[in-house]
This record gives structure tokens, C-alpha cells and sequence, in this order.
């Protein structure tokens, strides 16, 4: 198994939001700033290399029958980790990504990486997968709230880009906006793409 | 007499009807009202026109050009976007407000849709949507009439839906005293986008397409009329609350949006019957939101609305097929 291999399809062959379209309930409501999709990508990507760890070290012992209501029990038990770590450390990020949080334990990238993945593959590779397939969820979610900063807000990460004449292009922060930036980013990759080939 | 038999599948009369003509049609239907509007509110009311319309054609053109498609700016398609959304617009809108408008609805809600034809939404109204909600201050910063060289400078004001709201929101009644009456607003004589003031402009303009057969009059008259029976209902149940239906007729942007931007061929239903049903949508909501909604206008959310329901009404108003008889299952 090559695991470099394993590693880079999650940033961009298979990417989550890009290339799967999966997870786009977070991508899409969180993404109104590059910070907010930083910190909602690296919870998730947290989630995501814990609960490949320990379903990829118990799925032997797991039950076919009963193997998503126990995927969803661990995953469950780190998002609870997370929030408790973010309401503690991160007060301001964790207002500011409210229910979504609690709504990682949905997110369908987690999900079908420990039913499609990490159920059939030894902990190595599970780890090497969910750290690649995180990365490039957190690359996504930040690339989507950057651009939606830039032009909604005119600053990247909080710091002003263009002066005080700017008039913000206030769609780009509401929800139409995320359903625009993310079809727009996805055409210019797909145009990458065909370049390539 | 050839001998040679054709054969081709329908239509096989063929009216003569050509893209141009169709598009020529509306913009010399939607002359008048840009004429009003350059009368009331001057030059920056024609420099909002010209920047609106070659910039709908300059994008429409750079945009296929991009996309490798045959470019199609001479069908007159792009130039009727840009002065419908310059009617959309007030009179002092900046300059890159209207051409942020013109790429709006020019690449996204049309090229990327597929191009003329295969657009959802109405392209004026979405960009005017997209900026109302984008830039609230710009796109309702008012000014009051100032006729051509009157030498009158512009005085900010607030247009007649607007003042019908606030006072609304904040006294519970419509205001006591209403600046201009029935007879200013069916000439232009209010505070408005350049389109939305001139009644009698756009009654002129819809009955050269009624006449030249671009439109028919369901959709009009489902429109006006849904709008004026429910606004006389709520009307009649509080006349100190709710304008009367004259009112709600002659401002605001109801008569460009039932005569021009509901009619539009492309997102409109196909069949009478179905424009009928599509018509009283738009009058139904266009009435809830001016009196319920967060805006003092809601035409273009009604339209845009009613857009979205299109393929659904085309779908159950079918014509039943010539011969067609039903079996009972």
C-alpha cells in the first residue's frame, strides 16, 4: 500500500468538498470567514483521525449488523471531546460555529471514511487517510471562507485588504453566497482538470 | 413543381418571428419609460443606461468568447438585459455598481446557465436582487425628481412604498400626509428606481407589445388584477393600515415587473392557462411582502419566486393532445 499515495488523494484527487461533495452542510454554513473554516476544518479533521483510529483497532470486534450505530457512538464521543476543548480554549470560535459543532457527528466525510476505509484497512493506513482526507477538507473550507471574505468582508483572516473605500459585496457572506463561491471554485477546478489531461 | 416529398416534424407554419425582432420589440417598448427617466432624473439617469447596456453586451461578448461559443451580442438579448436592470436601478447608482449588476446577470444567472434560453431567472432581476441585498444603502439611496433643466440639485428622499412602510413599522398607520398624489405617481413625479416611476411610460410601452403580439395578456392582467383584489381586501379590512390598491398599483416596481420582467419568454409559463396561474403568484406575493415582508418592495422576489415555480406549472398545465382521449384507469 503506498501511503503517500493514501495521503495526497484526500487533498485533491478525491478531496471531500471538492472532488466528493461530501460534508457541504458545514462547508457551506461555517464558511463565512477563512478563520471559521480553519477552525471547523481542524475540529473535523481531529474527529476524523480519532474515530478512523479506534474503528479501524475495533472492526473485528464490531458487528456487521450493527456497525453504523457504532461508528456513530465513537464518532459521537470525540465530537463531545472537541466541544468540550473548544468551549475551554476557543470561546470565540465556538460561538461563532454554534450548532455545527455538535453537527460534526453527521458529517457524511466521517462517516464514509470509517465505513468505506478505515473498517477494512489496518490502523496505519486509516490514520494516513484521515489525516490526508482532513487536510483537504480543512483546505477546502478554508479556500471557500477566504474567498467568501475577500470579497464579503474585503479583509483575509481578519486583517483589511482593501481600505476603508471598499464596499463589501455582502452576498458572498450570506448563505446565497457559499452556494456561488463554492460552484464558481468547483468549475475552476474541474477547468484545472481538464487542463491537466 | 419539384418532385422531390419533405419531409420535417413540427412547427410547420412558421411565423417569421426572429430572436432580434422579438428583443428589438421590447426595447422600443421600454423607450418611453427610459425617456421618463432621463426627464426626471437627468444625466446620471442616462449614464446609468448607456453603462448598464454596453456593459451587459461587453460581458455577454467577453463572456462567450471565453467559453468558445459563437458570440451573440447582435440578437439584441444582452442590450435588453442591461436596460431592463439600469430600470432596476436608482437613478444615482456608482458606476461599479452597475457593472457589477451587468456581470451578475449576464455571467452568472445567464452564460453559465447555458445562455439565452436556458436561464432560470430572470438575469435584470436577479442582478437587482443580488445588489439590493449586497448593497442595501447604494441601491436605496433616493433622490427626489429633478426634471431636465429645472437646475434643480438632487434632494434625497424616500420613495412612496418606503415611507408607507416606515410609517407602518413605527406608528402602526400609513403616514398622515403622502409626498405627491395619484397624478405624480402615474406620470413619474416620485422617488424610485429609473423604471419604477413612470406608470403611464410602461402602460405605453406594454400595449405596443400587446399590439405587435410579444405578450399576450395573461400574464399582465393576472398580475395587475391578483394585486389590486388582494390589496382591496386588506384594504377594506383597515384602510388606516394598508394603501389602497390604486396605490399599490401605481408605485414602486409592479408595473415594469408585470409588463416587462414577468413576461420575459424565457422563464415564463408556456400555456395561457399556466401564465394565468403564474400571474396571480406573482400578484399574491408581491402583496404579502410589501405589506408583511422586510421590504418596502417585492416585485422582483415575487417574480424571481414565481420564476422557480415555472417548470412546475408548465408541467401540470400541459394542453391535452389533439385527439387526445382520456381512459379512466
Amino acid at each position: 500500500m503506498d501511503l503517500a499515495r493514501e495521503f495526497g488523494k484526500g487533498i485533491w484527487r478525491e478531496n471531500a468538498v471538492f472532488r466528493l461533495l461530501l460534508g457541504l452542510c458545514p462547508a457551506l454554513a461555517v464558511t463565512t470567514s477563512a478563520e471559521n473554516g480553519l477552525g471547523m476544518g481542524l475540529a473535523t479533521t481531529f474527529v476524523l483521525l480519532c474515530s478512523n483510529i479506534v474503528v479501524s483497532c475495533l472492526r473485528k470486534l464490531i458487528p456487521a449488523k450493527v456497525r453504523i450505530p457504532s461508528f456513530i457512538v465513537i464518532i459521537a464521543s470525540f465530537v463531545t471531546v472537541v466541544q468540550l476543548l473548544m468551549e475551554a480554549y476557543v470561546y470565540d470560535l465556538y460561538k461563532a460555529l454554534g450548532i455545527f459543532i455538535p453537527l460534526i457527528v453527521v458529517n457524511c466525510l466521517i462517516l464514509g471514511r470509517a465505513e468505506a476505509f478505515a473498517s477494512k484497512q489496518t490502523t496505519l493506513p486509516s490514520i494516513i487517510d484521515g489525516l490526508g482526507m482532513g487536510l483537504g477538507f480543512t483546505l477546502a473550507l478554508f479556500v471557500l471562507g477566504g474567498v467568501r471574505e475577500i470579497f464579503g468582508s474585503g479583509a483575509l483572516l481578519g486583517f483589511s485588504l482593501f481600505g476603508a473605500g471598499y464596499q463589501p459585496f455582502l452576498l458572498m457572506i450570506l448563505p446565497p453566497g457559499a452556494f456561488i463561491a463554492l460552484g464558481l471554485l468547483l468549475a475552476g477546478m474541474n477547468r484545472l482538470d481538464a487542463r491537466k489531461e | 413543381m419539384s418532385s422531390q416529398l419533405y419531409l420535417s416534424s413540427s412547427p410547420h407554419v412558421y411565423a417569421g418571428d426572429r430572436t432580434e425582432q422579438i428583443m428589438r420589440g421590447v426595447i422600443y417598448a421600454l423607450l418611453p419609460a427610459c425617456g421618463v427617466a432621463v426627464y426626471f432624473f437627468g444625466l446620471p439617469a442616462l449614464v446609468t443606461l448607456a453603462l448598464a447596456t454596453f456593459g451587459c453586451v461587453g460581458f455577454e461578448a467577453a463572456c462567450q468568447k471565453a467559453m468558445k461559443q459563437p458570440v451573440t451580442v447582435k440578437d439584441g438579448s444582452a442590450a435588453l438585459t442591461g436596460i431592463l436592470l439600469a430600470l432596476n436601478l436608482p437613478p444615482n447608482a456608482p458606476w461599479w455598481l452597475t457593472l457589477l449588476g451587468a456581470f451578475v446577470a449576464i455571467v452568472i444567472s445567464k452564460q453559465i446557465y447555458g445562455g439565452l434560453g436556458y436561464n432560470p431567472f430572470n438575469p435584470a432581476l436577479v442582478a437587482r436582487v443580488v445588489l439590493l441585498i449586497s448593497f442595501p444603502v447604494q441601491m436605496t439611496r433616493w433622490t427626489a425628481p429633478a426634471p431636465l433643466f429645472s437646475g434643480i440639485d438632487a434632494v434625497s428622499t424616500a420613495t412612496p412604498l418606503g415611507q408607507a412602510k416606515e410609517s407602518v413599522m413605527l406608528t402602526g398607520s400609513l403616514p398622515s400626509s403622502m409626498q405627491g398624489g395619484m397624478g405624480d405617481f402615474l406620470l413619474g413625479n416620485m422617488a424610485g428606481c429609473l423604471g419604477e416611476v413612470s406608470a403611464l411610460a410602461l402602460l405605453l410601452g406594454g400595449a405596443y407589445l400587446l399590439v405587435r403580439r410579444i405578450i399576450t395578456w395573461h400574464i399582465p392582467v393576472a398580475y395587475l388584477g391578483s394585486t389590486v383584489v388582494l390589496a382591496g381586501i386588506f384594504w377594506l379590512v383597515d384602510g388606516s393600515r394598508y394603501p389602497d390598491p390604486l396605490f399599490h398599483l401605481l408605485t414602486g416596481g409592479l408595473m415594469l415587473g408585470a409588463l416587462f420582467m414577468a413576461t420575459d419568454m424565457v422563464t415564463s409559463p408556456i400555456t395561457g392557462r399556466g401564465q394565468i396561474v403564474y400571474g396571480i403568484g406573482c400578484g399574491i406575493l408581491t402583496v404579502l411582502i410589501r405589506l408583511f415582508g422586510g421590504y418596502p418592495e417585492g416585485v422582483s422576489f415575487a417574480i424571481l419566486l414565481m420564476n422557480a415555480a415555472t417548470p412546475l406549472i408548465d408541467r401540470y398545465t400541459q394542453p391535452t393532445k389533439f385527439g387526445y382521449v382520456e381512459t379512466k384507469a
